[in-house]
């Protein structure tokens, strides 16, 4: 009796020491995000304001300036990437989910997988071979296609999973209307994926927003207005880069408001991705 | 007299090296409502299939004979043709999540691109959803999204958007399955009125249902057409041991 009673204790006890370590070990984890937070939201708050958002940089030993044109020019690349690999994900993804049996589909999803693991620099490297040799010139285009190619697999994939759990009762009540395939894919089959698409495509703008890599030999930065897309243009990271790597401190003040801005906007579109997904998904 | 509007002739399906029917011969009247029965796996679910072509989404399907829909035969039609001229209401309730009541209803016309003006819409709604029998209940409510309405209405919506493209026939299968005894009575009845304008051919695997509902009745089993004839006659000397044995229970 005693036997069993201790070894009832033992359990409890040990129950209790692994529920307490996987409560620690979370918290952990969450740990860093809040640091991260607490110490861009400290040193950068205090920079931004209508002037630091609005104006051009200055030269250096000047006072003051801002960043407009590494946000004009991040929205410039991100609206380029979305333009390269949004259409070609979103049907890509289709493809997967239609024909999932197929030779082709293996070998595209394999090729996704691989190319969501190629480090970014090279990504950047094969966007410079491609197109700024090419053309002669460091440009916000090529930075789009380097950042389009990062983004192509989170759209592929979200687009493939979210279609492969639509049921094919759906597929089978449209068609069964005499409705064609093309269309059934295009008017029953997308609409009902549609949340998962949207964040899927939201959460690949999240992530190549903030890359730097592909964009030092293709995007390249500038310190200009540039609304020429043949042009170099800046971006919120490389101005970062740029700057926290530059030997001036008021410079340094700046890295740390263009990183605000950058986590603010990255943060932003994270918590609108969680709101379309709760808002627009399809009951089934 | 009662003309024939479908006529199966010779008519055999496999999946595969899976052989699902074999020589079936069958003729259904204009507006008559027969009920193919018989034990789960037997082919009757393929069979209706095979009459719009919906078994053509399985890749590796076969069939060989012919199935004529007003002496035209639906294997020489294109299949889009064939699907607006006979409608197909699935065991489950399958509305289409994205679309309103009334865009439910028709969403025939709307999914193929066909114009209709707003009264024409209107009024094709208003029609489809009356013989259904749905629309004193959700006539207020045509522009709220269909997911609230219960499994029952579901599926009387499944059959008003079937309607809405006044099809020649009407294929059911196991429309009732996944209802409440309550809806199946309610889609019982309302079956029972709309083979005055359709003509009805309705699998079942519940014989009772079978003998309340329809004129004939087509027994199949392991592939094979058994016995076919007027219900009630059927039911009261089936000609065939295993139709008897099926009908008294023996297996099934």
């Amino acid at each position: 009796m005693n036997k069993i009673e201790a070894s009832v204790h033992r359990r409890i006890r040990a129950d209790k020491f692994f529920k307490a370590m996987i409560i620690l070990l979370s918290l952990g984890s969450i740990v860093p995000m809040f640091l991260i937070l607490f110490l861009i939201t400290r040193n950068g708050i205090s920079v931004v304001n209508w002037e630091f958002l609005s104006q051009l940089p200055k030269p250096v030993g000047e006072f003051g300036g801002g960043i407009s044109n590494a946000i004009f020019g991040s929205l410039w690349l991100i609206l380029l990437s979305f333009i390269f690999s949004v259409p070609l994900g979103v049907f890509a993804g289709i493809f997967l989910s239609e024909y999932k049996a197929g030779r082709l589909a293996y070998l595209t999803s394999l090729s996704i997988e691989i190319l969501q693991g190629i480090p970014s620099i090279v990504i950047g490297i094969i966007a410079y071979v491609w197109v700024v040799l090419p053309m002669g010139s460091f440009s916000a285009l090529s930075g789009g296609v380097a950042l389009g190619i990062m983004m192509l697999p989170v759209i592929v994939m979200a687009t493939a999973e979210t279609l492969k759990l639509i049921p094919d009762s759906l597929r089978e009540a449209s068609l069964a209307l005499g409705v064609s395939y093309p269309r059934t894919i295009m008017k029953v089959i997308l609409p009902a994926g549609l949340s998962g698409i949207l964040s899927g495509i939201l959460l690949g703008i999240a992530r190549v927003t903030g890359e730097t890599a592909p964009l030092l030999f293709t995007a390249f930065g500038s310190p200009f207005m540039n609304q020429n897309i043949l042009k170099p243009i800046n971006s919120l990271p490389l101005t970062i880069f740029n700057y926290a790597t530059s030997p001036y401190p008021e410079w340094h003040t700046l890295a740390w408001g263009a990183s605000f801005v950058l986590i603010a906007f990255v943060l932003g579109l994270n918590l609108i991705t969680k709101l379309v997904t709760k808002k627009w998904k399809v009951q089934f | 007299m009662e003309s024939s509007v479908l006529k199966i002739e010779n008519f055999a399906a496999s999946f595969g090296e899976h052989t699902i029917l074999k020589d079936i011969n069958l003729s259904f009247s204009r507006n008559t409502l027969t009920a193919i029965m018989g034990p789960s796996g037997c082919g009757k679910t393929t069979l209706i299939r095979c009459i719009n072509r919906m078994h053509e989404l399985v890749p590796n399907a076969k069939v060989s004979g012919k199935i004529l829909l007003d002496n035209q035969d639906v294997y020489d039609t294109d299949p889009i043709i064939v699907r607006r001229q006979i409608g197909m209401v699935f065991q489950r309730p399958n509305p289409f999540p994205t679309m309103s009541i009334y865009d439910n209803v028709i969403a025939g016309y709307n999914l193929n691109g066909i114009k209709l003006r707003k009264e024409e819409m209107d009024q094709t709604v208003e029609e489809s959803l009356r013989k259904a029998a749905l629309w004193e209940e959700v006539k207020d409510a045509l522009h709220r999204k269909g997911s609230f309405l219960s499994g029952g209405q579901q599926q009387r919506l499944c059959i008003a958007r079937a309607l809405a493209m006044h099809p020649d026939v009407l294929l059911l299968d196991e429309p009732t399955s996944a209802l409440d005894p309550k809806s199946t009575a309610h889609i019982e009845e309302l079956v029972c009125q709309l083979k005055n304008g359709v003509t009805i051919i309705q699998v079942t695997h519940n014989i009772a249902q079978a003998a309340r509902v329809s004129d004939f009745t087509a027994f199949i089993y392991l592939g094979e057409l058994v016995e076919f004839g007027p219900t009630a006659r059927m039911f009261t000397g089936p000609k065939d041991k295993r139709t008897e044995e099926y009908l008294s229970g023996k297996f099934g």
